[in-house]
């Protein structure tokens, strides 16, 4: 059954978007949140497990001091004010990810509260309020048996890995987010890219959403415009990228819109998003919601965190993203704007380091975002995944500077670099990619151009200068490349005007 | 969730509803037997009610500390057969469930 849905620019023209984030980050602690198994991705199944992730009787939870730490730093980063009493949880439901019976979590005392996140679109700033941040553990995977397609519709059965169950978890919960209109999609999708940033800033986490250390819950609700309340929400569970992230918001409007203008209820109600169409189904309605039954564990003693302890892991902050980047611009330079590109195009830390390596920034930009994006889009990578560091990209500025090789050359053993050959200097002599001197081979060229082209060399010798450029072309054809530009028309100009 | 019924009695639809949050099967004539056994155990439970806490500040644990934290290290896990032994059902090295109803994960 597919949805009906309104035209986007028409869903503005009568209703207003809200939406909100809930998203949970897996922290890269060596050890899991309540024991002292293995938190590395990708082992075989259930081999990081004991007694207390497997939550078999007489077990006893032990809170991992690191992902305490984590959680406030990423607090304090989100401006929070940080709970000097604070609890864990019970969360009681039956799944079978849950070996426990229960998840803990954090209920009515979080670790963090009320901070706020200011996120750019179009030159725009967009204030996203925090609502709180706390600590919990990751649960199982499961794994469907039979059906079609891995789904549970059609299962057979299911088999389930706790390998992942007890990892630190981080949920994030923002506020409703008014006000962002049209740009809502892309509020939320720079919302997701801001926070990340700033947890890698932080190095709490490896932040890599496609292997799930990264998991987002959008909040989408449409109400018309003017209204005084809010609609009712859909929250779509698990989205899984950035561009899923606004993909899923404008999905929701769309579909919401035509249930709303067909005189329809929105249900509130957790959907699942396909990565395949970019839409949306439903999954559980909140009306058969579960019972969580909270309740403060027993088993854990309070976290009391002192201003002393807080005021230690503020001094420890990193730069945090939004300040290095007002830094950098300054340095380089450069505009707001410009500094947008550099972000959307993830080249900030690669500048940066091919800056920090000894490359004018300038140059370091044109690289980047030109020649080496084009490589990146080319190959279909993320541009930090090209096989070429930021010092050899400031190794290849180098050699154009000091005019060892021109701009073309520099493609040329950008190619070698690219496909393993070495570094920039080893590939110029290697493929022997140096601009030549005036050397005799280059006096040839000039003078088999002139001579094989005598109705160009007598036009320029007519006065009709312009025309040297089909000569100097001849000249770096039969180079390959290798002269430099600017000494061929000099040698050019010497043989045909000045004498 | 059903409406809380007065002090010292448990209706059915609440024993029903508790019941389906265990995932426990309940008969019918079960639920009129553990309305009234429950609601015994909720009375005997209530007299606590009657002692004087003017002066005792609310407390969830019976030890008085905070901030009780382990290092992070890793340790080593249980081996893979230990862990699976204790399973009703095992395949491919991970424990097996009958068919999950329900939500899709």
């Amino acid at each position: 059954m597919s949805d009906t849905l309104v035209d986007y620019d028409e869903v503005l023209t009568r209703y207003e978007p809200v939406i909100g984030l809930e998203t949970h980050v897996e922290l890269g602690t060596e050890s899991k949140m309540f024991c002292g198994c293995s938190t590395t991705f990708g082992a075989e199944p259930n081999t990081q497990t004991c007694p207390v992730c497997l939550g078999l009787p007489g077990s006893l939870p032990a809170a991992n001091a690191v992902a305490i730490e984590s959680t406030i730093r990423i607090g304090l980063a989100l401006g929070c004010r940080i709970a000097s009493w604070s609890r864990f949880a019970r969360k009681n439901y039956f799944y079978p990810d849950i070996p426990k019976g229960f998840q803990t979590s954090q209920y009515d005392e979080p670790l963090c509260t009320a901070g706020h996140l200011d996120v750019e679109v179009d030159g725009e700033t967009y204030r996203v309020e925090i609502e709180r941040v706390h600590l919990e553990e990751d649960t199982g995977k499961n794994l469907h048996v039979g059906g079609s397609t891995g789904r549970i519709h059609g299962a057979d059965h299911s088999l389930v890995d706790y390998n992942r169950a007890g990892i630190p978890l981080v949920e994030i919960v923002t506020r409703p987010i008014p006000g962002a209109g049209a740009k809502a999609p892309e509020v939320a999708r720079a919302y997701v890219t801001e926070l990340r940033e700033i947890l890698l800033a932080l190095g709490v986490s490896e932040v890599r959403m496609e292997q799930g250390n990264l998991r987002c819950d959008v909040n989408t609700s449409l109400a018309p415009i003017g209204s005084l309340e809010w609609g009712t929400r859909t929250e779509t569970k698990n989205v899984n990228s950035l561009r899923s992230v606004e993909r899923s918001v404008r999905f929701e409007m769309r579909r919401q819109a035509a249930v709303l203008d067909a005189g329809g209820r929105v249900v509130q109600e957790t959907r699942h998003f396909h990565e395949d169409s970019g839409s949306t189904s439903t999954g559980r309605s909140k009306e058969e919601a579960t019972d969580y039954r909270y309740f403060p564990e027993p088993d854990l003693v309070p976290i009391a965190p002192d201003e002393e302890w807080v005021e230690k892991l503020r001094a420890a902050l990193p730069e945090l993203p939004a300040a290095r980047r007002a830094r950098l611009r300054d340095e380089w330079g450069i505009s707001p704007t410009e500094m947008a590109w550099l972000v959307n195009a993830g080249a900030v830390e690669l500048v940066s380091d091919t800056v920090a390596a000894g490359a004018d920034p300038a140059d370091a930009r044109k690289w980047w975002l030109g020649e080496l994006a084009r490589r990146a889009n080319d190959a279909g990578t993320d541009l930090g995944d090209l096989a070429v560091t930021p010092a050899q990209v400031a190794e290849l500025i180098g050699l154009v500077s000091a005019g060892t090789i021109n701009d073309q050359l520099a493609r040329q053993a950008l190619d070698g670099v690219l496909a393993g050959e070495g570094g920039p200097a080893q590939v110029v002599e290697s493929r022997g990619l140096a601009v030549m001197g005036e050397s005799d081979e280059l006096v040839a060229a000039v003078e088999a151009a002139i001579e094989g082209n005598p109705d160009v060399a007598d036009k320029v010798r007519g006065g009709k200068v312009q025309a040297i450029g089909a000569l100097v072309g001849a000249v770096m054809k039969t180079t390959r490349g290798k002269a430099d530009a600017a000494t061929v028309k000099r040698m050019l100009e010497e043989r045909l005007i000045s004498s | 969730m059903s409406t809380p019924s007065p002090k010292g009695q448990l209706t059915r639809d609440e024993v029903a509803h508790l019941a389906h949050l265990s995932r426990l099967a309940v008969s019918d004539e079960e639920l009129d037997l553990f309305a009234g056994q429950l609601a015994a155990v909720l009375d005997a439970v209530a007299q606590v009610g009657k002692a004087d806490v003017a002066d005792v500040a609310p407390t969830t644990h019976a030890v008085p500390m905070t901030n009780v934290m382990r290092a992070d290290v890793a340790r080593p896990s249980l081996a893979r057969d230990v862990v699976l032994a204790g399973a009703p059902a095992a395949e491919d090295g991970r424990f097996r469930v009958p068919r999950i109803l329900g939500e899709e994960q």
